[in-house]
């Protein structure tokens, strides 16, 4: 096992890209995710990478490249965040669709306006539905691990799928984290090279990505769709090899103190460890709390999330999402995690709360109160209705 | 490989790609048009231009050198009709009988 040391997270990241030897590297810089584009150029221009890194005038553009590099059958890297991500996204559907496994570090950032630079989930829930099998990190060793597993799942040729990784901006992106790097030796074995399933190649001349007339884009949609449900046992299958050969072990959904917990948060990235301080804290006064991290997004990890909160302890969920889904329901998250639990006979009370919207700190106080609101609605019975209905943010100035 | 005309999401190629070079020309646009064109052949002067030009690769050239369209194939832009030198390709409403 390599040693623990204090690396800034986005070069660990960019390392990871390293290791997996990645052949193209296309992207354009935008805060917060700069430093892990900047340090990959910096490899490829001192020749310790050799990988072909196309610069580009705009998101846009290096998402093309992405898909044309990897139609072309080479491995391929990306990394952006917030507006990036959103001028990327008509690409980003074909990326899917063409069945292009390219991996996205996604240094999750909230989207304009007004214009803010700081966190929140706002950029990648406006990719939900593109068909990218997407991933959270809690912390920057878990960003770099999910990273080298990336290439792996969705490379493998029973998935063939692009991979986006989440992790916090500036909250993690920007800080020293010790962390375990592998020796370049040590994780070789574990990325094989890639072998597309489906390749340009002017001997064997095909068409990718062609019209879809009404006849077909049906049946192109369901393949889609059956692709990435199918992904899921092998992201499993990844995510246990890992455990079996590193010792750290990743699941689709996680638990804290969840066991005997009747009120749990369920969140995703950064905050989950902030979340569990709580969980401590509360705990000491005797209250029966936990956390779950929904941690795989998609595919929705529909039966592991059920198995957590059906039938068990659990009487109230207090889903908080970092991102508001405007004159919808809340937030995505608590819309989906509502949805999944819908048919289910013994299953909790779902209530929703947003928080650290564009960056803003959640404190400790905070947290409680999440909790609070958990209590509040176990104990009147309103998980629905005119008031629940309502975006509850905590920490808004009223 | 041959497709098949409507195949189900499982005989649908990898990623909706088409595996057989060339297969447009199983996809007939020509009734698409309104308007078609018909050349003048006492003006032409076989130059080409309307082959260069056409977006459909419609136009084909006869043993004498003059071009003629496939109105199997040719939408009725009207490209040719404004790019021919010679003035020699006239538009004409299309009538189905
Ligand atoms: S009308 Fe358009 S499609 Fe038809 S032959 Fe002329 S250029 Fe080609
Ligand atoms: S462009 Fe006009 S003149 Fe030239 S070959 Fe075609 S029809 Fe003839």
């Amino acid at each position: 096992m390599a040693k623990r040391t204090g690396i800034e997270v986005s070069i660990a990241i960019a390392e990871a890209a390293r290791q997996a030897n990645v052949d193209v590297v296309s992207a354009y810089p935008i805060t917060p995710q700069t430093h892990i584009v900047e340090h990959l150029a910096q490899l490829v221009a001192d020749g310790d990478l050799d990988a072909e890194y196309i610069t580009v005038e705009s998101e846009h553009t290096a998402m093309s490249a992405c898909v044309g590099a990897s139609a072309a059958g080479a491995r391929v890297f990306t990394s952006t965040s917030s507006q990036g991500l959103a001028l990327m996204n008509e690409i980003v559907y074909l990326a899917s669709s063409l069945r292009t496994p390219v991996v996205m570090a996604l240094a999750n950032r909230s989207l304009s306006g007004p214009i803010s630079i700081w966190n929140d989930h706002s950029d990648v829930m406006n990719e939900r539905d593109t068909g990218w099998i997407s991933i959270f990190a809690n912390n920057g060793q878990e960003a770099y691990d999910l990273t080298l597993m990336a290439f792996r799942i969705g490379e493998d040729r029973r998935v063939m799928l692009p991979v986006m990784i989440n992790f916090d901006g500036f909250i993690l992106t920007h800080v020293i984290e010790p962390m375990y790097i592998f020796d370049d030796e040590e994780i070789a074995d574990f990325i094989p090279p890639y072998e597309p399933v489906c390749v340009l190649d002017t001997d064997n001349p095909i068409t990718m990505g062609p019209v879809g007339v009404p006849d077909v884009y049906t049946e192109a949609k369901k393949q889609q769709e059956i692709a990435i449900r199918e992904s899921r046992p092998i992201i499993e299958e990844v995510f246990e090899e890992f455990a079996q050969r590193y010792g750290r072990r990743y699941e689709p959904v996680e638990t804290y103190k969840a066991d005997d917990a009747e009120i749990v948060l369920l969140a995703q990235g950064s905050v989950i460890e902030a979340a569990e301080v709580a969980v401590d804290l509360l705990r000491e006064q005797g209250r029966k709390v936990g956390a779950v991290e929904l941690r795989l997004w998609r595919p929705f990890p529909f039966d592991a999330l059920r198995e957590v909160l059906c039938g068990t302890s659990i009487k109230q969920v207090v889903v908080l999402d970092r991102c508001i889904s405007f004159g919808g329901p809340i937030g995505p998250v608590l819309s989906e995690v509502r949805s999944a639990l819908y048919l289910e006979k013994d299953r909790p009370m779902v209530v929703g709360v947003v928080a650290g919207l564009g960056g803003r700190d959640i404190s400790l106080e905070e947290y409680v109160e999440m909790f609070d609101v958990g209590e509040e609605c176990l104990r009147t019975g309103k998980d629905s209705g005119e008031e629940t209905d309502l975006v509850r943010i905590v920490g808004l100035r009223e | 490989m041959k497709l098949k005309e409507k195949p189900t999401w499982k005989e649908l190629p990898f990623a909706c790609s088409v595996p057989e070079p060339g297969n447009s020309v199983h996809y007939k646009t020509g009734d698409w048009k309104t308007l078609k064109p018909v050349v003048d052949k006492t003006k032409c002067i076989k130059c080409g231009t309307c082959w260069i030009f056409c977006p459909e690769y419609a136009y084909e050239e006869d043993e004498y050198g003059y071009y003629e369209p496939n109105y199997e194939y040719c939408k009725g832009c009207g490209i040719c009709h404004r790019e021919c030198p010679a003035q020699c390709i006239i538009m004409e409403e299309e009538v189905v009988e």
